[in-house]
């Protein structure tokens, strides 16, 4: 939630703030506590005017396996600053701008409603320090180093409140390297006298797949599916009408990453989690070949190849392991192959990032395979900015899922991967079920 | 090494293999090959053997009541042996030598060596190569040794005193999962893998850390600070995390801090984050498949944890957290071994080798952790490339005794010696002080033989290193117990020839205790019945006073051999006894007779002839009919099983109530499978679980420390019990609550 760098607002009223979580990471033996606690609830009970709508995120906040969650109520703090956005608000709209924020453990990702029809008076009424952000953000296509907007992934003509919203997304590195990246006037919204509404992640991760999902891409369907994805000359890939969404297993990839089952809108639960995400994809991968940035790291990957740094099946039993129905060409250990020392030498830096990504994908297809069976559902939906601009990753998730599980359990993704929590965030903020 | 391997088998005198198997496990990543051979030991057993007593006078002074004869046995030993892959060639050598003469063509071979090897070993041996499939010979293996290895299965507890915990074993072994954490990991009964395991911790720790060796990685691993490359909850929630009720330092993304820029990490805290890393994903799958299964014993092997407390810490940390303490994680102490003992076993099928007990031999085994980095890194370079365990093939299947009120819950041994440092301390140091007398002993026993001195000090040397090692490491044999230091000494004087150093003194005792047989029985006859029973169990009582076995006794036998029973009757305690039921006992006996009571004798001599005898004739008398039950193998002055059917043939001449018993079967002798001087009740000869059963026994009866207080003194039986013993020991005495001769007469009759 990078609350570290928040403003002091949200430290004085970040208490009453705070909204449900609990752990679900992964365990370090000789932690203090590395039980999983039944989920806080806090309400704010002053009502007020929250600017903007942010959920933490970083793959999990989750709740204890097997409690089902029901959906918590709005949370809001209060702003001194406004008063205009608070009386806005009573009447049930706040003021533009209206943000969507969602701080991850390597992301910051943002929805902006931009109204197409903004009347004068409108105009007139925000704040002057959130008008030159509105112009930063919507006169950019890239902030700072790392901030891009996602022009393709823009909904047009959605209407929102009545209103017509645009979307953009800003991808920031690190939350608390954030403040500093960003341009001045963005800082202002951060550090200013903006009150920042804290949310339930996982509420807003799951109300941000289903409108999203609802309202389409454009014409198009949100969410798709892998056709032949072994194959990269018949590979399709399909759009993938969800119109039977429950049960429903969600697999969000953030920098670690979150399971969640869900059941109905309101009714889900979160299974598990894992710390081997896309941080650790892209950490590995800094410390491996030295890159510097995400898409640089899948770019290598593009070019590498995995069998020389891993240990096939075939490596061992020369061809498949029949006995067990294993192929030949799984990998029998990861990174296998880097035990010998003229192996190691042989390999290039691509080689060792298609490897990471090879492993960690596996290795999250793994577990989400073993949580569907356990919790006998069928699809499963992957989601997180993981899967950004990385059809290698999944490709490989539709290929391990329908391979293992025999046909059994189908790969879904989503056209806007990485931006649910953000959206969900904007749909708590104006209140929209 | 081969020096090892020579010294243990010329020890053993002849050996010859007539089966082998290697389990080449280079690919295993833990780069050894285990090679497991079956051989067929010759060793020295004295025999006793009754004289012909047909036209001879039996009254004779000087004559002893049988003779003994050391007679060349063969039995046979499974043999596991370790070694590092550097030395595949010399451990083909050592298989070839050993394969001459015998009519083997092919060798069982599993393990991604296998394939590897093929080649090399089919050229060297001049045998054909049959691979077996890894993880079916895992199964077999872990079956094999969770069935007839006690407490092969423990928990590991890091801080915890002790870290071990071992598990008795359960009757029903099934169902359970086997995770083997080699490079990838299997989970067996093969319903599933991964390929996050060992290797990946190996080869991605040697890219990163630039160090090559596994161990090596472990050691950096102990040593670092993940949370400097671990993103953890509190690095994205900030301080927030306590008021959202989070732990902040679960792990949210391994390895997440490293994507920040330049900074540079140091290869401490890369391993140890990436342990950790692995060991989660391990666990979490591990319990993910177990809970799809209904499962909640997970066995874990694999050089991954072979011995390394730091990943049977993670791994346990792992499952508890996943599982919700569900789930209970489990090592065994011969892991490393199941490839090769399972596919032995599948080589040796027509043998059928599951149709027979086997024992571990604790003198041909090395034990748990000899490979162990941290624990002792002088003894790791001797054994490290090295490491043993022998299998001794049993006689006879081993079974449960039938009258246990709950099996999956017995535990024979009273004190856990690993739980308890201050008796552990004590018995340590207790049979170092007695290993003279046991040497000297042990030399005496073979006046004839020339090189007795030598061996002796042999076994001196063996059995001095083994509490050596058990001081430093409990654990090493499963859990430490008085039995277990017994048995230990036991297999240690056979390796070294010395079958059964006390033969010619039973044989002595015998003789004079049956000489008295007939004045106590005919001064007991002269006494009322509830004098008669009394005085019956007092001299069960003084009768075991006679024992080699403690040392305050020895001393006293070794310089006063005049000794007698009744001398032996006026050192007992005066009633009430330090555990005192015999009050129950006798009203017991104005009740009905038992159907039939089973008899756990102990010590030769006065102890078995004078107390027991009249003891069973008087069960006898009473119209119940009686088991005996004696060791099979020699164990210090106990009484054996062959020894006793001459003893009841000696006291039949002189009885006719013993006499007629023994020709009606109302009076049994059997062996109890054991050549132990304490009592497993849940490993015992099927023969007498047979017998029992078929008669019914309501009774069990059982005498001497070893037997009684070391080991069953907290047996739950589902019928009458009798345990009684004399403390021999003052320091167990005292921690009894009693002194010196203290008597146990414990009578328990089950709730209804």
């Amino acid at each position: 939630m990078g609350a570290g760098w928040l403003a002091a607002p949200m430290e004085r009223h970040g208490r009453a703030a705070a909204t449900s979580a609990s752990s679900a990471w992964e365990p370090v033996p000789g932690g203090p506590d590395g039980r999983r606690r039944e989920p806080l609830r806090r309400r704010a009970n002053s009502a007020s005017a929250p600017a903007v709508g942010a959920s933490a995120s970083a793959s999990a906040s989750p709740s204890a396996e097997g409690v089902r969650r029901d959906r918590p109520g709005s949370y809001s703090g209060a702003t001194s600053a406004s008063r205009q956005r608070v009386e806005s608000l009573r009447k049930k709209r706040p003021l533009f701008p209206w943000f969507g924020l969602d701080i991850g453990g390597t992301l910051v990702k943002l929805v902006y409603f931009e109204p197409k029809d903004i009347t004068a008076e409108e105009e007139e009424e925000e704040v002057e320090s959130l008008k030159s952000i509105r112009k930063y953000l919507t006169s950019n296509v890239a902030y700072g180093s790392t901030g891009i907007r996602d022009v393709h992934l823009e909904l047009k003509d959605l209407t929102l409140c009545g209103r017509k919203v645009a979307q953009l997304r800003l991808t920031l590195r690190n939350p608390w390297t954030a403040a500093r990246q960003a341009p001045p006037s963005f800082r202002i919204l951060l550090i200013g006298d903006l009150q920042l509404c804290k949310l339930d992640e996982l509420d807003c991760l799951i109300k941000g797949i289903l409108y999203i999902d609802s309202v389409g891409f454009n014409g198009r369907s949100q969410c798709y599916y892998f056709e032949n994805p072994a194959d990269s000359e018949k590979c399709q890939k399909l759009p993938f009408d969800l119109k039977n969404p429950y049960p429903l297993l969600l697999v969000n990839i953030g920098s670690g990453v979150s399971i969640l089952a869900v059941y109905s809108k309101d009714n889900y639960k979160r299974v598990t989690g894992t710390s081997l995400g896309g941080g650790t994809f892209f950490g590995l991968c800094c410390l491996l070949t030295g890159c510097t940035t995400f898409e640089e790291a899948l770019e290598m990957a593009s070019r590498g190849d995995s069998t020389k740094v891993d240990k096939l099946v075939r490596d061992i039993y020369g061809g498949d392991y029949e006995r067990f129905g294993l192929p030949g060409w799984a990998v029998a250990s990861s990174f296998g192959n880097m035990m010998s020392k003229e192996k190691r030498e042989a390999v290039s830096k691509e080689d060792l990032a298609r490897a990471t990504l090879i492993t960690i994908t596996n290795n999250i297809g793994s577990i989400a395979r073993m949580c569907a069976l356990n919790e006998n559902i069928n699809q499963v939906v992957f989601v997180g900015n993981f899967l950004r601009i990385n059809t290698i990753a999944m490709r490989l998730l539709a290929y391990a899922l329908d391979y293992w599980s025999k046909g059994q359990l189908k790969a879904l993704f989503s056209e806007h991967e990485g931006y649910f929590g953000a959206v969900g965030a904007l749909l708590e903020l104006l209140k929209i079920p | 090494m081969g020096s090892s391997v020579s010294g243990s088998s010329s020890s053993l005198g002849e050996t010859c293999q007539n089966d082998a198997l290697v389990d080449v496990g280079l690919e295993d990543g833990g780069s050894l090959t285990k090679l497991a051979y079956y051989s067929t030991v010759q060793h020295k057993v004295a025999k006793v053997r009754s004289f012909d007593y047909s036209g001879k006078d039996t009254e004779q002074d000087h004559e002893p009541p049988y003779e003994i004869s050391v007679q060349e046995e063969v039995t046979a030993r499974l043999h596991f042996v370790k070694f590092e892959n550097t030395y595949i060639e010399a451990c083909l050598d050592f298989i070839k030598d050993h394969l001459v003469n015998t009519e083997t063509k092919v060798i069982q071979a599993t393990g991604g060596g296998a394939y590897k090897f093929k080649d090399l070993i089919e050229e060297k041996l001049q045998l054909k190569v049959d691979k077996e499939d890894v993880m079916t010979c895992l199964i077999k293996g872990c079956n094999f040794v969770l069935k007839n290895i006690p407490h092969e299965a423990f928990v590991y507890q890091k801080d915890s005193d002790p870290e071990f915990r071992f598990q008795t074993n359960h009757p029903n072994i099934f169902p359970y999962l086997l995770v083997n954490i080699g490079s990838g990991v299997s989970i067996v009964k093969w319903i599933g893998g991964s390929s996050i395991g060992g290797g990946t911790f190996w080869g991605l720790g040697a890219l990163l850390t630039k160090t090559k060796k596994f161990d090596e990685l472990l050691q950096l691993a102990s040593r670092g600070q993940h949370t400097n490359v671990d993103m953890l909850v509190q690095d994205i929630y900030g301080g927030a995390h306590e008021t959202l009720g989070l732990s902040g330092n679960l792990i949210a993304s391994s390895f997440g801090k490293s994507a920040t820029a330049d900074q540079e990490f140091s290869k401490e805290d890369m391993a140890k984050s990436l342990l950790h890393m692995i060991s989660n994903d391990i666990g979490q799958l591990a319990c993910l498949y177990a809970r799809l299964h209904c499962l909640d014993r997970v066995y874990f092997g694999g050089f991954f944890i072979r011995g390394h407390p730091v990943t049977m810490r993670t791994i346990t940390y792992s499952i508890n957290f996943f599982s919700k303490g569900e789930v209970q994680a489990l090592f065994l102490r011969h892991e490393g071994y199941l490839g090769a003992i399972g596919a032995f076993l599948k080589g040796a099928e027509q043998d059928n080798p599951n149709q027979y007990s086997w024992g571990e031999n604790y003198a041909g085994s090395s034990g748990l952790m000899s490979s162990s980095p941290e624990l002792c890194p002088t003894q790791r370079a001797r054994s490290g490339t090295f490491d043993l365990l022998e299998m001794d093939r049993l006689e006879r299947p081993l079974v449960n005794l039938p009258l246990l009120l709950d099996p999956s819950s017995y535990v024979p041994d009273t004190v856990d010696l690993t739980d308890d440092a201050l008796a552990r301390k004590y018995w340590l140091t207790c049979f170092e002080e007695a290993l003279d007398g046991v040497v000297k002993r042990a030399v005496a026993s073979q006046p004839g033989s020339v090189d007795a001195a030598e061996r002796a000090e042999k076994f001196r040397q063996k059995y001095w290193n083994k509490l050596q090692t058990l001081r430093h490491q409990p654990f090493a044999y499963g859990t430490l117990t008085v039995r277990s230091l017994l048995d230990t000494r036991e297999h240690c004087l056979n390796e070294f020839n010395f079958p059964d150093p006390y033969s010619k003194v039973k044989q002595k005792d015998n003789g004079v205790a049956l000489k008295c047989f007939q004045r106590v029985v005919s001064a007991l006859d002269a006494l009322d019945w509830e004098e008669r029973q009394l005085a019956l169990v007092k001299g069960l009582l003084a009768g075991n006073v006679f024992d080699w076995g403690a040392k305050a006794v020895s001393d006293v036998l070794e310089s006063d051999p005049q000794f007698g029973f009744e001398e032996a009757k006026k050192k007992l305690q005066e009633r009430p006894w330090l555990v005192d039921s015999y009050s129950k006992w006798l009203q017991r006996l104005k009740g009905p007779p038992h159907k039939c009571a089973l008899i756990f004798a102990d010590n030769s001599g006065v102890d078995v002839i004078l107390g027991v005898f009249p003891f069973v004739r008087e069960l006898l008398s009473r119209g119940t009919e009686v088991i005996l039950a004696c060791n099979s193998g020699p164990a210090l002055n106990d009484v054996t099983y062959s020894e006793s059917l001459i003893v009841a043939e000696r006291i039949a001449a002189m009885d006719p109530v013993i006499h007629s018993a023994l020709r009606e079967e109302r009076l049994l002798l059997v062996q109890t499978g054991s050549s132990s001087p304490c009592l497993d009740l849940s490993r015992l000869d099927k023969g007498l679980a047979v017998l029992v059963r078929e008669r019914g026994a309501d009774l069990v009866v059982i005498e001497g420390m070893g037997r009684a207080v070391h080991t069953n003194y907290h047996a739950a039986l589902c019928c009458e019990s009798l345990k009684l013993a004399v403390i021999k020991n003052s320091w167990l005495a005292e921690r009894l609550g009693g002194q010196l001769f203290s008597v146990i007469f414990k009578y328990e009759v089950p709730a209804e």
